[in-house]
């Protein structure tokens, strides 16, 4: 393990520990102040909603405008976890965590038991996966929730608050991400089939039906905590600097290892031509699919992180004009590159709510909307390969495997 | 035997059958592409299919691989019915194909073609990969030296780290084989592997193809309009025109059939 280690691997592990280690450090001491950890943790959300994205567009090609709505899912699923426990109600916890878990079972059982079929249509393993998610979160609400929920809640109580924070917090997280990523399966499944455009399309749609229903989520939906349009209060603040730090690192090396690797070049190809990738034996739709449920379930982490970091979340927070903004930071920081989407997931914020609006003059805040796309104008114009083009970090980049020393014979000099 | 020529020898005709193509017919809407097409390969032939350009040579492989669905007909691989079958899964089968227009990965490297097209033997899981287990690194140094080992025997060795698409012609036609190789065929459909060569390319091709077919013992059918290689290095052949056969035998056989003549030259060159 340790040997492999080595070169750049080990200076950005140095870099990152660093880096760690001196905000924390700055934070403790009182040098970056709320404002500016906001400013942070939002970054580093929003960077991971769009590495999310880089994936699915960027390396998978398929034009996504729906990561907001899945940062919208992550975001109200692992705050409702947390409002509900703070609130003496183990309920949240248990019916999203226990409810993913059996959804996710059903749903490997599902697609198993279709495998064996010749022919299945999309609408059908659609409407079976369906069936099977609705069971998972039916029998995790009537049945899970009153048999396990007392006992988990006594058995956490018992335990130190601090460590029962933690944990809450890590299953809200983990809960709401894979919730999203299990909703980005079932929307997948049908409109993955479509081509890119037609899934740019659908995706927005998504979007807004995701808002409307946070509009609605205490009419038309049994959440009266959520408070619909009026938004969510009461949030427990919990999102800390550590918890960024390891959603970040957890992101960035999960989507490294999976594009280098046979699974992501898999994915790569779909990208680069589907039809040869067909005939070269790769299944294209588990590929789409993958990569979008990825992506969504990185945007529904994001989503977690910030909500506890907001404390506050409000339905307009995810409107569909917002669910540009990872698109054009994906494009901005060139498509394809974790490198540039990182970089430019950071300047957006820094730049749009950060430094735009302490430095436009008193009155002028609303101006930002005005300089920002003038800089996209320029940028594109200049460099339409995006800030970094492909270009990637070394601790990102493929390793390219040598080649051999001895050179096998070529087929010519063997028939000579 | 249906779909086979009369002139082949009896100890082929005693081989397993790998590829059946029976009655096969297409239609694009009401266009016709393909009639009632029947094709049998036994283990280790060479076959070549020939005929003017637009005479649906190439839809009978789309059709053999999945791409369409055919309007009737059957198609069995080693005894399986391949219709309805996603192109995936026939390629997953055993049956391999390299394009008429090169299709590689043109921004991918050449070592990462190969790796793509290899990745159904990969043998190991997203988790491997994202938590880089040790079998993640044991499968993939696998990995890159047999495909290594696939780009040395085309000769590509020294240049799997350059992007595909900056190969010159004659190399990216090599690569499509090496890649199509890759995903491990018993049945290798190659279309048109000597579109845009020079005579000299040509025979070099010619090499490669046996020697391919030796060392990877494969069954091999070939569609071609080029008649130097496909008369060279085929065992037989047959000859189709607007979607039918017309004609099927030996190469010397084929040469002379009337009514090949008449397809590729003309009504007046018989005269």
């Amino acid at each position: 393990m340790l040997q492999r280690l080595r070169g750049s691997s080990t200076y950005v592990l140095l870099g990152a520990v660093l880096v760690f280690v001196v905000v924390q450090v700055l934070l403790s001491l009182g040098a970056i102040n709320d404002y500016w950890r906001g400013i942070l943790f939002w970054g580093a959300a929003i960077t991971m909603v769009s590495l999310g994205l880089n994936l699915i567009y960027g390396f998978n090609g398929q034009f996504s405008l729906g990561q907001y709505g899945f940062y919208a899912i992550g975001a109200y699923a692992s705050a409702d976890v947390t409002y509900r426990w703070v609130h003496s109600d183990p309920g949240g916890l248990v019916v999203v965590i226990g409810g993913c878990a059996l959804a996710l079972l059903l749903l490997l059982g599902v697609s198993a038991l279709l495998r064996r079929f010749y022919g299945v249509s999309t609408l059908a393993k659609f409407v079976f996966s369906l069936l099977a998610t609705v069971l998972g979160f039916f029998l995790a609400v009537r049945v899970l929730n009153p048999v396990v929920g007392p006992p988990l809640y006594a058995f956490l109580q018992s335990l130190p608050a601090v460590v029962v924070q933690q944990v809450v917090f890590f299953l809200a997280l983990l809960g709401g991400a894979t919730l999203a990523g299990i909703i980005s399966y079932l929307f997948g499944i049908p409109v993955l089939e479509l081509g890119s455009d037609y899934f740019g399309i659908a995706t927005l749609g998504f979007t807004i039906i995701i808002k409307v229903l946070a509009d609605n989520t205490d009419t038309l939906l049994p959440f009266p905590e959520m408070k619909g349009a009026r938004g969510m209060v009461g949030i427990p603040p919990w999102t800390t600097w550590p918890w960024v730090f390891l959603a970040f690192i957890f992101v960035v090396l999960l989507m490294r290892n999976v594009l280098h690797s046979s699974t992501g070049r898999a994915i790569v190809s779909v990208r680069e031509d589907e039809r040869a990738a067909r005939l070269m034996g790769i299944n294209v739709t588990s590929y789409k699919v993958l990569a979008f449920v990825l992506g969504s379930f990185v945007a529904g982490l994001a989503g977690g992180i910030r909500a506890h970091d907001l404390a506050f979340l409000h339905p307009q927070n995810f409107n569909f004009i917002k669910s540009f903004d990872p698109l054009i930071i994906v494009v901005f920081g060139g498509l394809g590159s974790m490198t540039g989407t990182i970089f430019a997931g950071f300047a957006w914020i820094l730049l749009l709510e950060g430094v735009l609006r302490l430095y436009l003059p008193e009155g002028f805040e609303t101006w930002r909307f005005v300089v920002y796309p003038l800089i996209l104008l320029v940028m594109m114009l200049l460099r339409p390969q995006g800030l970094m083009g492909k270009y990637e970090i070394p601790f990102l980049r493929q390793r390219l495997p040598e080649p051999r020393k001895k050179a096998e014979q070529t087929a010519e000099e063997v028939v000579a | 035997m249906k779909g086979r020529p009369e002139s082949v020898s009896p100890e082929v005709e005693q081989r397993p059958v790998v590829l059946a193509i029976d009655d096969l017919t297409h239609y694009f809407e009401s266009l016709r592409a393909v009639y009632d097409f029947s094709v049998t390969l036994k283990q280790g032939e060479l076959v070549g299919l020939i005929g003017p350009n637009g005479a649906g040579k190439t839809t009978i492989f789309n059709l053999v691989t999945g791409v369409y669905l055919p309007t009737e007909g059957r198609v069995h691989y080693d005894g399986v019915e391949l219709i309805g079958l996603p192109s995936h899964e026939v390629i997953q089968m055993g049956i391999a194909r390299t394009f008429q227009n090169i299709r590689l990965f043109a921004n991918l490297t050449v070592l990462d073609n190969v790796r793509i097209a290899f990745h159904p033997h990969a043998g190991y899981g997203l988790l491997d990969s994202v938590l880089r287990l040790r079998r993640f690194h044991d499968k993939e140094a696998e990995m890159v030296e047999q495909c290594q080992e696939l780009l040395g025997i085309f000769g590509l060795e020294e240049r799997q780290n350059d992007i595909a698409g900056s190969l010159p012609y004659g190399l990216q036609r090599r690569l499509e084989i090496a890649r199509a190789l890759a995903t491990r065929p018993r049945l290798l459909l190659l279309d048109e592997p000597a579109a845009g060569m020079n005579p000299q390319e040509i025979d070099q091709l010619m090499e490669l193809i046996h020697f391919i077919r030796d060392h990877f013992h494969l069954t091999i059918f070939l569609v071609e309009h080029r008649m130097r290689l496909v008369m060279n290095i085929c065992e037989w052949i047959t000859v189709m025109d607007f979607g039918e056969i017309i004609a099927r035998g030996t190469p010397a056989e084929v040469r002379n059939d009337p009514g090949v003549i008449e397809a590729y030259l003309g009504r007046q060159a018989i005269r």
